[in-house]
């Protein structure tokens, strides 16, 4: 019991610091960069006279470890301020371009989950065969080729020119402001309101940018799978099992992958962190009001609480989401419980 | 007898498929909501007497009425808009307004001059960015009460404690800044002493065309029809779309699912000029591009340099190569389309002349500079034009890209040495821009104003005296006169050399008419959109 509190601990302790070196570091930047933010709220052409009230509201004139530790105590009451661009509380933001990130980051893992890993298997039991070139082809385009390019080029094709799939956005203007957000996730909240057409176009206008974020994403999964695949065929225990005359799907599937399954866990789990933060680019080309884009813009305008408080979140997704893949590898491998 | 591999390729059709049958509902947006999409990424408010830039300030002229207008037709002279009439005593101190009987609020309240006192007051009181363009006639806090006053429910009178101009008040009073909102709604929604400022952030309360229905940030703005408004078209709604990337606005122009884009490049502009299906419509707007000369620096403290520097510039060729249909050759403090504007391009490239000024300023070897820049296009693309200018006249000029903030942040605390940047003007009055490049009062290092000039170290006291003079002419037409005179002596004696105007471009498909852009922001209109 006291072995699992002390780990328990240990694990809180380290989310902390993580937390705390993450809020330290963000707003250092922030603090340190060479913009006013001052100027960047109120405009360049503002009189003297409003830009040393709003240095002023804005707690700018205080030294920076009084800006810091004020900025500190009003995180922890679960305070992350107020946006100079929307004039919102920064919660109030994520809460509102989170979810579309959300949405996006989750089908596109699990698109590049389902087609990666069986591609990655398929390359390392045909090693070195054309179909194994084929996939390491398509995965090396898939971290080569510019996303921007690709996400360009996929709207020319499928949306100027064959007119099969919807343009930029995340719903078509009909729907606009009908459905009411619950959980901001578009596909979810419009089959609550049951609305079936605008579930559709919801889901229409996902494809294209979940099919460019998971071809990336695709093309490192594979990657991955089929290094740790071709390990793990080398295993003496695989050659008793061929040995044993079992058949080549239970050999890969039953006897070879579970042992890379653990090391897939971290692979996903760094991989939907990846997505969650925010594919910048594919949200941008796709206008996707997504927190990769609104991170971007808060920091092009200088309004560091949004800054601030979105990267909190991305740490606090990255840390979340190692420790799950943790307790995961409790499950998978027997010998880390 | 179906295969299992027949099965599973026609499974995997199936969503393909169902994806293809939605395309009608993809199809060209309805006659009645016209579709705009637009990068509205920096706008922080819609509250118009905070409201700061040029987005913000775009929708809030569409929202809000002044009191004035500049003509459409003529920009030297301007016209009623909530004011029907309007007076100046003879000292220039009292300023009597008639509001209009007719003009109601979105609400259906009619709009008096008790609003109007109401929101001129609130701009002086709650003291945001703008409220300089009223204030500097002395209006204060403490005093705002009884300097603008509603006599009655259809007379305002404005008591300056200085005489002005009449033609200055009423360029003022055209401003975004200018607009009145109602007062009962704006004193309903107060909230911690704000003159209902958060909620007009995002709320409407106005007497235009168009009233606001909702702002996402940095996803889309909806606008419906005022039905007490002027308004008599056919669109019911306009959704201004938050469209980043310029390529996707075209691409969806092309397709129909917008029927304006308002950011396009050059590259893209292209290739929709002479096609039919689409309607450019071009204007000049008020920001301008120029090269700053920090007078700090020993060499850009010659006057022989400013001008070795405006004769070296090859401005027709950037113009046509690198910004050909975003930017136009302009080389005065005033913007075509304002009063006054001198629009002659007396500076050309000629090499041998600048060289002759430099050997004047006793710098025939040239001098090495270092040139901050905004890093967005086109200006790195100028920069790099600009120092392959300067190099043939020997000036080694290395560039400094930054984030255009990052830019000014460092001309407001005189690191730069040269900076080419933007300016945009504040409001339509001649001043607006000859206050910006000719007075600075106080060139000390800790001067408490830092206006333009004070942050190139640039002070000349004729410039500062002829703006002021022209400022309080109080006869329109001389005052007019003045500003060219004006502008004539900057072009020859400050370190600023001017070289293009903004041109911006609303691409319409040919089923949109009656769409019009302004020189400020804030006269782009949807007042006369229609759509087939």
């Amino acid at each position: 019991m006291n072995k699992k509190l002390k780990s328990f601990a240990g694990i809180l302790g380290s989310v902390f610091l993580t937390l705390f070196g993450l809020t330290v570091v963000t707003f250092l930047i922030g603090r340190v960069m060479p913009v006013d933010p001052v100027i960047a709220a109120v405009g360049d052409n503002a009189s003297e006279a409003v830009i040393s009230r709003a240095r002023v509201e804005m707690g700018l004139d205080q030294p920076v470890i009084v800006q810091f530790f004020h900025y500190l105590g009003q995180v922890l009451r679960g305070d992350f301020g107020t946006s100079v661009l929307t004039h919102n509380p920064v919660w109030v933001d994520i809460a509102r371009f989170f979810p579309a990130t959300l949405e996006l980051a989750t089908a596109a893992l699990i698109l590049s989950t389902v087609i990666g890993i069986p591609l990655g298997v398929w390359a390392a039991t045909r090693q070195g065969k054309l179909i194994d070139q084929v996939i390491r082809v398509v995965c090396l385009a898939g971290h080569s080729v510019p996303v921007f390019m690709l996400a360009l080029v996929s709207l020319l094709v499928f949306y100027a020119t064959l007119g099969i799939a919807p343009g930029p956005g995340r719903q078509n203007i009909i729907f606009d402001g009908m459905i009411p957000q619950v959980t901001g996730l578009l596909t979810v909240d419009s089959l609550i309101e049951g609305d079936w057409d605008a579930f559709y176009d919801a889901l229409a206008h996902m494809v294209q940018p979940v099919c460019i974020l998971a071809y990336f994403s695709m093309a490192y999964i594979t990657r991955m799978t089929r290094a740790f695949m071709l390990g793990a065929l080398k295993g003496e225990f695989i050659i008793t099992a061929r040995a044993k005359g079992l058949s080549a799907f239970t050999v890969v599937w039953i006897h070879a992958f579970p042992t890379v399954a653990v090391q897939l866990v971290t692979v996903l789990a760094l991989t939907y962190a990846g997505l969650l933060e925010g594919a910048v680019v594919t949200e941008t080309v796709f206008s996707w009001p997504g927190i990769g884009q609104y991170l971007t813009v808060s920091l092009m305008n200088a309004d560091m609480n949004p800054v601030v408080g979105s990267t909190l979140l991305i740490g606090v997704i990255y840390v979340g989401l190692n420790l799950i893949a943790d307790l995961l590898y409790r499950v998978l491998d027997p010998r880390v419980r | 007898m179906i295969s299992r591999r027949n099965l599973m390729l026609g499974g995997a059709a199936v969503p393909f498929l169902s994806y293809m049958s939605l395309v009608p509902a993809f199809a060209a947006t309805p006659t009645d909501i016209l579709v705009v999409a637009q990068q509205l990424d920096n706008m922080t408010s819609l509250d118009p007497h905070e409201s700061f830039e040029a987005v913000g300030s775009e929708i809030c002229g569409n929202i809000y009425q002044k009191l004035v207008h500049p003509s459409l037709d003529d920009a030297d002279k301007v016209e009623p808009s909530l004011a029907a009439s309007w007076e100046a005593d003879a000292e220039g101190k009292v300023f009597t307004f008639k509001m209009r009987a007719d003009a109601k609020f979105a609400s259906g309240a009619p709009v008096t001059a008790e609003d109007a006192a109401f929101s001129l007051q609130r701009v002086i009181k709650m003291n945001k960015s703008p409220a300089f363009i009223i204030a500097q006639f002395g209006f204060t806090a403490d005093k705002v009460e009884e300097q603008i006053v509603a006599v009655d429910a259809s007379t305002l009178r404005l008591t300056l404690d200085k005489p002005a101009s009449l033609s200055f008040l009423l360029y003022c009073l055209s401003a975004n800044v200018g607009s009145i909102v109602e007062k009962k709604i704006a004193l309903a929604n107060v909230a911690n002493n704000d003159f209902g400022n958060a909620y007009l952030q995002k709320n409407t309360a106005g007497s235009g065309e168009w009233m606001l229905q909702s702002w996402k940030a940095s996803e889309s703005v909806s606008l419906q029809v005022n039905p007490n408004g002027a308004y008599k078209g056919n669109i019911k709604r306009i959704l201004l779309r938050h469209v980043v990337d310029p390529s996707s606005q075209l691409l969806m122009l092309q397709k129909g699912d917008i029927d304006i884009a308002r950011n396009l490049t050059t590259e893209q502009l292209r290739t929709l000029q002479g096609d039919a299906n689409y309607e450019l419509i071009r204007k000049g707007v008020a920001s301008l591009v120029l090269l700053s000369l920090n007078q700090n620096n020993a060499n850009l403290a010659k006057p022989q340099v400013w001008q070795a520097v405006k004769w070296a510039l090859d401005y027709k060729g950037m113009q046509e190569n690198l910004v050909p249909l975003t930017h136009k050759i302009h080389q005065s403090f005033l913007p075509e389309g304002f009063p006054g504007a001198v629009n002659d391009t007396p500076f050309q490239r000629d090499v041998a002349k600048a060289k002759a000024l430099m050997a004047e300023a006793g710098l025939a070897d040239g001098f090495e500079i270092a040139m901050d820049h905004y890093s967005a296009q086109p200006y790195p693309d100028l920069a790099q034009a600009i120092q392959a200018n300067l190099a043939d006249i020997g000036i080694k000029v290395s560039l400094q890209s930054a984030e255009n903030r990052q830019v000014l942040t460092k001309m407001r605390a005189r690191e730069h040495q040269m900076a080419l940047s933007a300016w945009g003007s504040d409001y339509f009055d001649p001043h607006a821009n000859a206050d910006v490049f000719n007075i600075n009062k106080d060139n000390s290092s800790d001067a408490k104003a830092k206006p333009f000039l004070w942050r190139s170290s640039f002070q000349d006291a004729e410039l500062t005296a002829k703006a002021e003079a022209a400022r309080d002419e109080k006869k329109p037409e001389k005052r007019i006169e003045l500003y060219v005179e004006l502008q004539k002596a900057s072009m020859e004696k400050s370190p600023f050399a001017f070289m293009f105007q903004v041109t911006t471009t609303a691409a319409c498909r040919k089923n949109v008419s009656g769409v019009r852009l302004g020189t400020l922001s804030d006269s782009h209109s949807y007042a006369k959109a229609a759509k087939v």
